[in-house]
């Protein structure tokens, strides 16, 4: 392996306990999001049982691969 | 450091997104109103012999959004949406992976990522329990599909994390090339183990009773009561369309997201030396 330059491959270790917050923040706000368009108003609800933004993002949900209806 | 990073990931989402929805646009969506058009037309047949067998029949439900709005603007809103939540977990399991994968140049990490992305979270899911269109699945099973998926998912991301570690771990004995192939070997073995002992969507206890033993919930012609058919089974080959749709727009969307990212990435890790050369020219 020793083909590869040193400089050309990743040595930048982020310590993660630096990062930690941002990563933390990210991953929720990104699941929270993956949530919306693809489970909520379906089998859960997180704003009872209106369907505006199952029906909003409808043909989406489905062409993700998420299941529907 | 790291919100450079997740910045130029939420970008490459966003566009990954923006041209998954181009192609959903053009390709997906006369699928779906194909689809659309069978579930309407069965419905029709439904009344009519539910009406002749003297059974109250109900009336429609109203839409929320019309057609053409959830055909255009919702669809480009869900995935647009979709690809920056993607875009985001990609930056973060990215800058969590930077010099903890072995000796791999910042684009190729994006790429790597990024295949991981889209094998964990989309195609291994897919494969147990692949996209539907509108018109296929049972209303009364919903939750219990979703549950079903979301396992398949979080597994599959699961599996792949516990894959890289096993490779990683064996990379100094075995060689990276070897290592890699026993990863890959664990994920499927794994990936394999879990689908043959999750049910299939056909044998969930409410479909079993309704309508007996099937494999899926795909729609099965209607009979009337002498058993002849009124009204075809859904076609197979909207089916297999939306189903290829589905997978190709997947491919686009994170091939988006890897080929974008890596050459931002790779500015923002190349430090001093390329920026000053950019702010020169």
């Amino acid at each position: 392996m020793a083909t590869i330059p040193a400089d050309r491959s990743t040595p930048v270790v982020l310590p993660v306990s630096k990062a930690v917050l941002w990563l933390g923040i990210t991953v929720f706000v990104a699941l929270a999001v993956y949530y919306f368009v693809g489970v909520d108003q379906g089998a859960t609800s997180v704003f009872g049982s209106d369907t505006h933004v199952h029906e909003f993002v409808h043909d989406a949900r489905h062409f993700l691969g998420f299941p529907c209806h | 450091m790291e919100k450079k990073l997740i910045l130029r990931g939420l970008l490459a989402g966003g566009l990954g997104g923006l041209l998954a929805f181009l192609f959903a646009r053009v390709f997906a969506e006369p699928q779906i109103q194909a689809a659309i058009d069978y579930e309407s037309g069965r419905e029709e047949a439904q009344e009519a012999l539910d009406q002749a067998a003297g059974v109250q029949v109900e009336g429609h439900e109203h839409e929320v959004f019309s057609r053409a709005l959830q055909g255009n603007l919702g669809i480009g809103v869900g995935m647009v949406l979709f690809g920056i939540a993607m875009g985001a977990l990609f930056a973060v399991v990215y800058t969590v992976s930077l010099g903890r994968v072995g000796q791999v140049r910042a684009r190729v990490l994006a790429l790597l990522v990024a295949g991981g992305g889209f094998l964990s979270l989309y195609l291994v899911p897919f494969l147990k329990y692949p996209a539907n269109p509108p018109a296929i699945g049972n209303g009364d099973t919903i939750g219990t599909r979703s549950a079903l998926y979301l396992v398949m998912v979080a597994a599959s991301v699961i599996f792949l994390v516990v894959a890289v570690v096993v490779g990683r771990t064996l990379s100094q004995r075995l060689g990276a090339w070897n290592a890699t192939l026993v990863g890959g070997l664990v994920f499927a073995l794994l990936a394999g183990i879990l689908m043959a002992l999750l049910p299939s969507l056909g044998h969930l206890s409410v479909n079993v009773a309704q309508f007996g033993e099937q494999a899926t919930e795909t729609p099965l012609p209607l009979r009337n009561t002498q058993g002849d058919i009124v009204y075809p089974g859904f076609p197979a080959d909207t089916l297999a369309n939306f189903r290829l749709y589905s997978v190709l727009a997947q491919v686009v969307l994170w091939a988006t997201i890897g080929l974008v990212f890596g050459p931002l990435a790779e500015r923002v890790l190349g430090g001093g030396k390329r920026a000053e050369v950019l702010a020169e020219v």
